[in-house]
């Protein structure tokens, strides 16, 4: 088979550098040979390498037309290949990104060439447009002229038909071309669009000669007064440079390259804990009021005294309204279930999260202990209540450090760690403008001392 | 001895940059979307890419053609995302494209509950694109696990060149723990295996593609064919069709008929390398536990109270739930009196356990093991009592 001559590279480019030998399956007088004829002719004229090329072809008779083609070649599914082609073009942006499309395709995915064009992917987009889907048997599309016969409008299309040259080109494509097939200037055209860095589209009017042209008597001139009838310009309608978005994402590499990526932040324990069985403790205020946040600091606190962890987050998909409820466990093991029957020790700091613990304070304890800010002193329990003012520290109270400061208290309180071992995971998890504030939280709580309430 | 203290997201997120993931598209939803904001911060250090898609279509779309421009690509997304991939599911099967898919399962069915963890996609990541070919499913059980098991599902990708998906769940994903930085322990990943670059003349471009490579010549069978990158040496032709050894459209049933069973069969003949799960057996033991994600967890706690109350039990966690391990399997049902399968739906792999167990049974002539699911589909995680209770 291997008989072709070895010759040295580079070698010229010639017609069929491109097109292969086989013949293109389509019914006599379709307008896809023609758009095919042209795109052989423009790469021809544009000479890049074939091994750089890749055709991204959609569903439908155009969807045969890559294998017509010596380059490389994707065929993918019904109406991704705007989004394939996006993938291909950001892993690599040196390679030239062609996409063959249907007027189906472009109804199906018509949102992947809308964002494509908004993003400015440096793609050349051929919408094959022959107003139906030639592939199932003609039946109308998104672009189907209003009152076109096909085979699922036998009526006369009582549906607007879509302008996908203007709406790429309101919305962010910077090649914008609608013409037909007869349009001598095609091949120049897609030439053009190739060579165009950014987002290039051209709406190709064309016929099926064996759907629509039938159904419709429709023919070359009824196709070239279409763009009449339906009050769509013809020719080059949009051209502008814009910041490519492959490159854009090249920028970000180049300014980032090299930083280390999600470096862990190694808690090593050298603190020491009294804790020999699992505590649990579960902290209730309001979103917004940093309970995750404050949560977190006493758990990695703990993992610093050697204790093993556990936090569970319960909090609305609203986040700055509602409750904001932290479920942490402390052990001396590690905590294989993270769920809380009964907690240990219960922090209700605002009426958002009392809401979601009357559970827990009906199921606690004499043994069990609630803390709770003055707003909720009158909770009922059997669980021994301590009030906690966080204006006993001394500093001014805030939505951001009012939770901060009762859990310190509290943590002071319990003695489960040392305090250090507190600060040391704020300095550790925390950004140095956040820490501080923490920090001042942390010093300030020495003052708050939790009283009992009877 | 280091630890940390950090969610499944974190972690998953350090796996695939460690596996050397270049290629991250996304789009929001919870809870997935640590995963998504993780990546889109980091992606840029380590020379990747990663956007947020104007939808699941694309997210995955966008995964398959940087895959085959040369990137390796991950997605993340929970049971809505994933009925959106379906198809592009078929398409990674069907053109063998190494791809890692994160499901972070949350309560169904449809929107369900957003911020509640649940198991109800197993069957559907089994099955859930047309044709019924194999896929390959891990589900870690800790957040340790989920970045070995992130490692894994790339190397497994890599090797048998077919989307991987990696089945958490909400609490997975989003809880917080300490993790020991040794239980880190950096899995090795395969490079990608590429086809051997031609001979300088054959970029003579009157040469056709055909001439000069096969990119889909299986020999033998179940053997994964190196790949070919847009761009690199060779001229590819990649299809959702079914294809001949050119990449070009046949209905050959011959070829048609081969290029099925070699999807089949490079998965299903090497069944064995894909096998990972933790077992933990007790001697004397006549009950076996069994859970996969966060189930398990509340398993071995179940465990910890069962031995220590003088019971002898056996557990199994599962790693991989697809293929279904069955040499792992048959091995820990041997000489079991009772299984209790412990799931967030409502017996999803109980009926594989149980497949299992019957066919074991009646391989050695003996009586089935009983199996029991214990099952929870309100948003909360399985209780340890659920498996306790089930003991006797
Ligand atoms: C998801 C999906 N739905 C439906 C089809 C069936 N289908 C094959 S071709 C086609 C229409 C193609 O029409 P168009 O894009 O206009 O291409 P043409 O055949 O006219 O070239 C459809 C709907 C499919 N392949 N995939
Ligand atoms: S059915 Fe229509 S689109 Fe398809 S090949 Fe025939 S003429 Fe062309
Ligand atoms: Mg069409």
């Amino acid at each position: 088979m291997a008989t072709r001559p070895a010759s040295p590279i580079p070698v010229s480019i010639t017609w069929d550098t491109y097109r292969n030998e086989r013949s293109y399956p389509f019914c006599p007088g379709c307008g896809h040979t023609h758009i095919l004829n042209a795109l052989n002719q423009a790469l021809v004229r544009v000479q890049r390498d074939p091994h750089k090329v890749v055709l991204v072809s959609d569903i439908g008779c155009v969807g045969l037309s890559d294998q017509y083609f010596a380059v490389n070649a994707l065929h993918g599914l019904h109406g991704r290949s705007v989004a394939y082609a996006t993938g291909i073009k950001l892993a690599n942006p040196e390679l030239t990104v062609i996409v063959l499309i249907g007027d189906g395709g472009t109804g199906i995915g018509g949102h992947h060439l809308i964002s494509a064009a908004r993003r400015n992917v440096d793609l050349t987009v051929l919408v094959f447009n022959n107003f139906n889907f030639g592939m199932t048997g003609g039946e109308h599309s998104v672009t189907t002229p209003i009152g076109a016969h096909t085979a699922t409008t036998r009526q006369g299309n009582p549906e607007h038909p879509f302008d996908i040259a203007r709406t790429l080109s309101i919305n962010g494509a910077t090649y914008v071309w609608r013409g037909t097939t007869f349009d001598t200037d095609l091949p120049d055209r897609i030439a053009e669009a190739i060579a165009h860095p950014g987002f290039a589209v051209l709406d190709i009017w064309e016929l099926c000669t064996a759907y629509f042209v039938p159904n419709n008597n429709f023919s070359r001139k009824v196709l070239q007064d279409l763009q009449h009838r339906l009050g769509m310009e013809m020719g080059l309608l949009h051209r502008e440079e814009r910041p490519e978005y492959a490159q854009y994402h090249r920028r970000l590499i180049a300014e980032q390259e090299g930083e280390p990526a999600l470096p862990a932040r190694p808690l090593t324990p050298r603190y020491h804990s009294t804790l020999h069985h699992p505590f649990r403790m579960v902290v209730a205020g309001k979103a917004g009021g940093k309970v995750r946040s404050a949560a977190r600091l006493v758990a990695a606190g703990g993992v610093l005294s050697g204790l093993w962890a556990t936090q569970q987050d319960d909090y609305p998909v609203t986040i700055m309204s509602g409750h904001s409820v932290s479920h942490v466990i402390l052990s001396p093991e590690e905590v294989l279930y993270s769920g809380v029957d009964i907690p240990d020790v219960l922090i209700i700091t605002a009426a958002e999260g009392l809401a979601k613990v009357h559970h827990f304070l009906r199921r606690m304890r004499p043994t069990e202990t609630v803390f709770v800010t003055p707003a909720f002193s009158d909770v009922s329990t059997a669980a021994r209540k301590l009030l906690i003012n966080p204006r006993d520290a001394g500093i001014r109270v805030t939505r951001t450090n009012e939770v901060l400061l009762t859990l310190f208290a509290a943590m002071r309180h319990l003695a489960i760690y040392p305090i250090d071992a507190l600060a040391e995971a704020i300095r550790i998890l925390q950004r140095p403008s956040i820490a501080e504030q923490s920090l001042t939280a942390l010093e300030a709580s020495a003052h708050v001392k939790p009283r009992p309430i009877s | 001895m280091a630890r940390e203290y950090m969610d499944g997201a974190t972690a998953i997120v350090r796996g695939a940059i460690d596996a050397g993931c270049t290629f991250f598209a996304g789009y929001p939803i919870t809870p997935a979307t640590p995963i998504l904001l993780h990546m889109v911060r980091e992606l840029p250090k380590v020379g990747g890419v990663a956007l947020e898609a104007e939808d699941e279509i694309a997210a995955i779309s966008m995964c398959i053609g940087a895959t085959l421009a040369g990137a390796r690509a991950m997605t993340a997304t929970s049971g809505p995302g994933i009925s959106l991939f379906s198809e592009n599911i078929g398409l990674a099967i069907m053109a063998e494209i190494p791809l890692v898919i994160v499901d972070a399962q949350r309560l169904g069915p449809a929107t369900g509950g957003a911020t509640t963890g649940a198991q109800g996609d197993i069957q559907f990541l089994r099955w859930g694109t047309s044709g019924g070919y194999p896929v390959i499913v891990l589900a870690p059980a800790s957040v340790a696990e989920c970045y070995t098991l992130t490692l894994r599902a790339f190397d497994l990708a890599e090797r048998f060149r077919v989307p991987v998906f990696l089945a958490t769940d909400k609490d997975m994903v989003m809880n917080m723990a300490t993790v020991d930085t040794e239980a880190l322990k950096r899995v090795p990943v395969r490079e990608r295996r590429l086809a051997a670059t031609p001979p300088p003349q054959y970029r003579d471009p009157r040469w056709r593609p055909e001439e000069t490579f096969l990119p889909w010549a299986f020999e033998p069978i179940d053997a994964v064919p190196p790949m070919a990158h847009f761009g690199g040496p060779h001229i590819v032709r990649v299809t959702t069709s079914t294809h001949d050894e050119h990449g070009f459209l046949t209905k050959d049933p011959a070829k048609v008929q081969r290029l099925n069973e070699h999807l089949w069969r490079k998965i299903m003949d090497h069944r064995e390398e894909t096998e990972f799960a933790h077992y933990d057996p007790q001697e004397g033991a006549d009950v076996l536990f069994l859970a996969y994600g966060t189930p398990a967890r509340a398993m071995r706690e179940a465990v910890r109270q069962a031995r220590a109350a003088g019971h002898r039990v056996s557990a199994l966690t599962l790693h991989t739930l697809w293929p279904v391990p069955e040499g792992i399997l048959s091995f820990a049902l041997r000489g079991v009196r009772r299984v209790v399968v412990g799931e967030l739906n409502f017996g999803q792999y109980t009926r594989e356990v149980e497949r299992i167990a019957y066919r074991e049974a009646a391989r050695h002539g003996v009586p089935a093991a009983e199996v029991i699911g214990v099952y929870r589909v309100d948003g909360l995680p399985l209780h340890p009592e659920a498996f306790l209770k089930a003991i006797t």
